[in-house]
């Protein structure tokens, strides 16, 4: 059993292929160029014996959680059985471990086949909807990798010129990012007016931009410094209800609360992160969930301030700048919105204008994270997150540049909770939860930390996407933690964070070359990236994912790395 | 349970009972923490899950075997729920640490919170969002002392889980201390690299570890089970952090110290519950994890780590 276990263990990572980046990683160490045919030869027993203990391990998972549902009853719990789906569920994980086991053997055309097999079964046999998803999310990629492997084993090419192809192409999704950012972001400036917007599709935007309001919020302590915040959602309350509170109490207008909940929350940032911040990664980052369920809790258990949790309601809606206010006939002493621009009324004026309000702030969040990389304070947070200890000794304050990172976010976490609380007009603890902190996270890792093109696409996917598929909306979560798990083993970078090496050893035709990447990585802020680059040229490793970990730090000064 | 003038020890002696109980439980749970927290220097964040899941498959088991005497439905609970959750931790630690044992140091961390997610809602999904209430099955007690009309008393249950606690420890101690395993444990504990030098297999080392870790906790889901009486999907994450905060107080990656960090979380728990007020406690419980990371992380029986280059 052990023998077999040992066995299983090595399969998923280490495929000879490579084509994870962890098989990159391990291929691409010394540099050699070793020509890519050399799979083991057919071990049926050994195949068998690992199938035979995947369907053990995938069948004691299923059975009894999944197979016998607990259901209630007037007489107290009775069992109801689902053999049929947990059958699926286990020939499925099987029938995904053949399909690698046969891209490990080498037997690419089975393995393609397979995938089109598993597509077609999708269509044609009467499965779940979520299992329809699998087999052809699980097929298509099954099929694509193997024709991939077998186009490499075909053309006899090398696992380092295979990375060298991956660098090209990762230069060149830089090149055209800019220009997709820039297209997306005029797409989000007209999408109001555009002949096929509707009230629907404006909302989501709304809900799509808040996230990616917080995910660049997020992105700054998490991206830059470093630092895993699993408490980024106490900044949000903290926005949320000051606004809320401010303006339950004094009837403070939105566009004062704006500000100032922005500076509450900072202030609520030093002030928790000033304690947490000499600790560790892992320490930290259950420091900060703590913070972020205390927070929680005592909006839930301070009833007589915050209303418990049955939260606030009628907090108002905001105003024209002041100026007018959206509604047919205004409460206030301010004109109508319509009435002063000469329009017929529309409710969605109110919309339109929350939308491009989330879109301002964002944009806001996004010149001010592209401003400050360049700083002497961007360069040194991420200085710190690549060597803590070498940015310490090189003069930089450990200290004070990771509590700006931390004021910094909460400024912008308490902005989108105040946003929040308007566009509701009704806010409770139930909003503010454990799982809204890894619903922002899972964006940043998805998006890639550090990378606001990779960050709103991720939010796009995640939040976006299941509007779309309204019937699986019930798989979203699961999804999410799947993939954040996914995320983690083949991207840890995330989708979007291609990078160039800092020194490249050989140029592309072969020849010995020095060369590095980036003006000025003399630097001293970026000593810690000169250290990991040298490291790099010793190895030889051309990868991006060897190199990309270094090339990172000196992106402030290469400039437009990976945004 | 009210609290009077003139019961004032029966009254404490309730709380220590309860104290006790609780801590046991949370005991049991942050031993799973230390011991992969000593071995492999993270935080498995989904251990909280595993016990979890040990909770539903007792739900699950204890409606399968209605009809069984008493003692035989206890102990099938019991192996079904170690067996089930024996698995899951191996397959998480499969899934989620091991690819990512060379990845940067806040890689396993995010997989766990991922998995975390992935378990409480695949359980969701295949048993429901609803809470599972599970009829009481040991019923009755001792009565320790009455005072003015208030009886302490120790239910047998109560008795039953301090005692299965006690065994489980002793068992763990003694397998740490007296079987090859607890020797390679304890050897890839101090050096992965030369553990493997000498022959001991790392991999499985770690494995087995982790579903040690499983094993104890879904016996603690199964306890928990038979003494609140309802389970939902969500008690992993509470019931994780409060764990976790215990092995971080007794001192992460000491054995003894999640016992003793334990056992203060839950006595800590019950007298708050019972000389302050209900709703705070949880507040409490997460103040007592912010205080002790800040002001001595390496808890009670932990060595001050040394932060090398």
């Amino acid at each position: 059993m052990s023998d077999s276990a040992s066995q299983s263990a090595g399969a998923s990572g280490a495929s000879p292929t490579g084509a994870s980046p962890a098989g990159g990683m391990r291929s691409g160490g010394g540099g050699e160029r070793q020509v890519l045919s050399a799979f083991p030869p057919l071990d049926i027993p050994a195949i068998i014996r690992e199938l035979a203990f995947t369907t053990l391990i995938a069948s004691a998972l299923v059975f009894p959680l999944l197979t016998l549902r607990t259901v209630d009853s007037v007489e107290g719990l009775y069992i109801e059985s689902r053999w049929m789906v947990s059958f699926m569920a286990v020939a499925l994980v099987v029938a995904g471990r053949l399909g690698l086991i046969l891209l490990r053997y080498g037997k690419m055309i089975y393995a393609a086949v397979g995938g089109v097999v598993a597509i077609l079964a999708a269509f044609f046999l009467p499965v779940p909807s979520l299992f329809e998803v699998i087999l052809v999310a699980g097929g298509a990629i099954l099929a694509l990798r193997a024709l991939v492997d077998l186009f490499l084993v075909v053309r006899q090419i090398s696992p380092s010129a295979r990375a060298e192809f991956r660098d090209r192409g990762g230069v060149w999704v830089r090149r055209v990012l800019p220009w997709a950012a820039g297209l997306a972001v005029v797409f989000a400036i007209v999408l109001p007016f555009m002949p096929f917007s509707s009230r629907y599709l404006i909302d989501v935007g709304v809900l799509i931009l808040t996230y990616v309001l917080l995910g660049w919020g997020l992105n700054i302590i998490v991206g830059y410094a470093g630092l895993l915040d699993l408490g980024y959602v106490a900044f949000y309350a903290v926005g949320a209800y000051s606004y809320a509170l401010l303006a339950y109490y004094f009837d403070f207008s939105f566009w004062i609360c704006l500000p100032l909940a922005g500076l509450l929350s900072a202030s609520f940032g030093l002030l928790l992160g000033f304690p947490v911040l000499r600790l560790r990664g892992d320490y930290f980052a259950i420091v900060t969930l703590g913070f972020g369920e205390i927070i929680r809790l005592i909006l839930i258990n301070w009833f007589r301030f915050t209303n418990g949790p049955d939260g606030i309601s009628s907090i108002p809606r905001p105003s024209f700048f002041g100026i007018a206010e959206f509604a047919r006939k205004p409460k206030s002493d301010l004109p109508s919105f319509h009435e002063t621009f000469g329009l017929a009324f529309s409710s969605e004026h109110r919309l339109i204008f929350l939308y491009y309000l989330v879109l301002v702030l964002a944009a806001l969040v996004a010149a001010f994270t592209l401003r400050v990389r360049n700083l002497p304070l961007g360069r040194a947070w991420e200085a710190l997150r690549e060597d803590d200890v070498a940015s310490a000794s090189l003069g930089i304050s450990r200290t004070s540049i990771k509590l700006a990172a931390f004021g910094i976010s909460a400024t912008w976490g308490g902005i989108a909770g105040s946003f929040f609380a308007t566009r509701q007009g009704f806010i409770s603890p139930e909003s503010f939860t454990f799982i809204e902190s890894a619903i922002i996270l899972s964006i940043v890792v998805l998006g890639g930390m550090g990378s606001l093109t990779g960050i709103a696409c991720a939010a796009v996917l995640l939040i976006g996407l299941p509007e779309v598929f309204r019937e699986l909306v019930e798989y979203r979560m699961v999804t999410f933690g799947g993939g954040l798990v996914l995320i983690m083993i083949w991207r840890p970078r995330g989708l979007l964070s291609f990078r160039e090496p800092s020194i490249r050893l050989l140029d592309r035709r072969g020849r010995l070359r020095f060369a590095v990447a980036g003006r000025g990585v003399g630097e001293s802020l970026c000593a810690g990236a000169t250290g990991g680059a040298t490291g790099d040229t010793t190895s030889g490793a051309t990868s991006d994912t060897t190199s990309g970990a270094t090339s990172e730090a000196t992106s402030g000064t290469t400039g437009g790395v990976g945004r | 349970m009210s609290y009077r003038e003139g019961s004032v020890v029966a009254y404490f002696l309730q709380q220590l009972v309860n104290g006790v109980t609780l801590g046991s439980v949370y005991g049991l749970i942050a031993l799973g923490y230390t011991m992969v927290y000593g071995i492999i220097g993270m935080i498995n964040f989904a251990h909280g899950e595993i016990y979890m899941i040990g909770a539903f498959v007792a739900v699950i088991g204890f409606t399968l075997f209605a009809g069984v005497p008493l003692v035989l439905a206890l102990l099938l609970v019991l192996i079904l729920a170690t067996l089930v959750t024996g698995f899951y931790g191996w397959t998480l630690e499969r899934v989620a640490y091991r690819p990512l044992r060379g990845s940067f140091r806040l890689a396993p961390l995010i997989a766990a919170i991922g998995m975390s997610i992935f378990l409480q809602n695949y359980v969701q999904l295949a048993q429901g969002a609803r809470i599972k209430p599970v009829p009481p099955k040991i019923e009755g007690g001792l009565t320790l002392l009455v005072q003015e009309g208030f009886a302490a008393r120790v239910s047998y249950l109560q008795i039953c889980i301090l005692l299965l606690t006690l065994l489980l420890m002793a068992a763990l101690t003694w397998m740490i201390h007296g079987t090859s395993f607890g020797r390679q444990q304890r050897a890839c504990e101090q050096d992965k690299v030369m553990a493997a030098l000498l022959g001991v297999n790392v991999d499985r080392t770690i494995s087995m570890t982790f579903v040690t870790g499983a094993i104890l906790a879904a016996v603690a889901g199964v306890l928990v089970t038979l003494y609140y009486g309802v389970v939902d999907f969500f008690i992993g994450f509470l019931a994780g952090v409060k764990a976790f905060t215990a092995a971080v107080l007794g001192g992460i990656g000491s054995i003894p110290g999640a016992m003793v960090g334990g056992l203060l979380i839950g006595l800590i728990e019950a007298f708050w519950a019972g000389y302050f007020s209900t709703e705070w406690k949880d507040v409490a419980a997460f103040s007592i994890l912010v205080i002790v990371l800040i002001f001595r992380p390496s808890g009670i029986f932990g060595r001050p780590e040394v932060e090398k280059v």
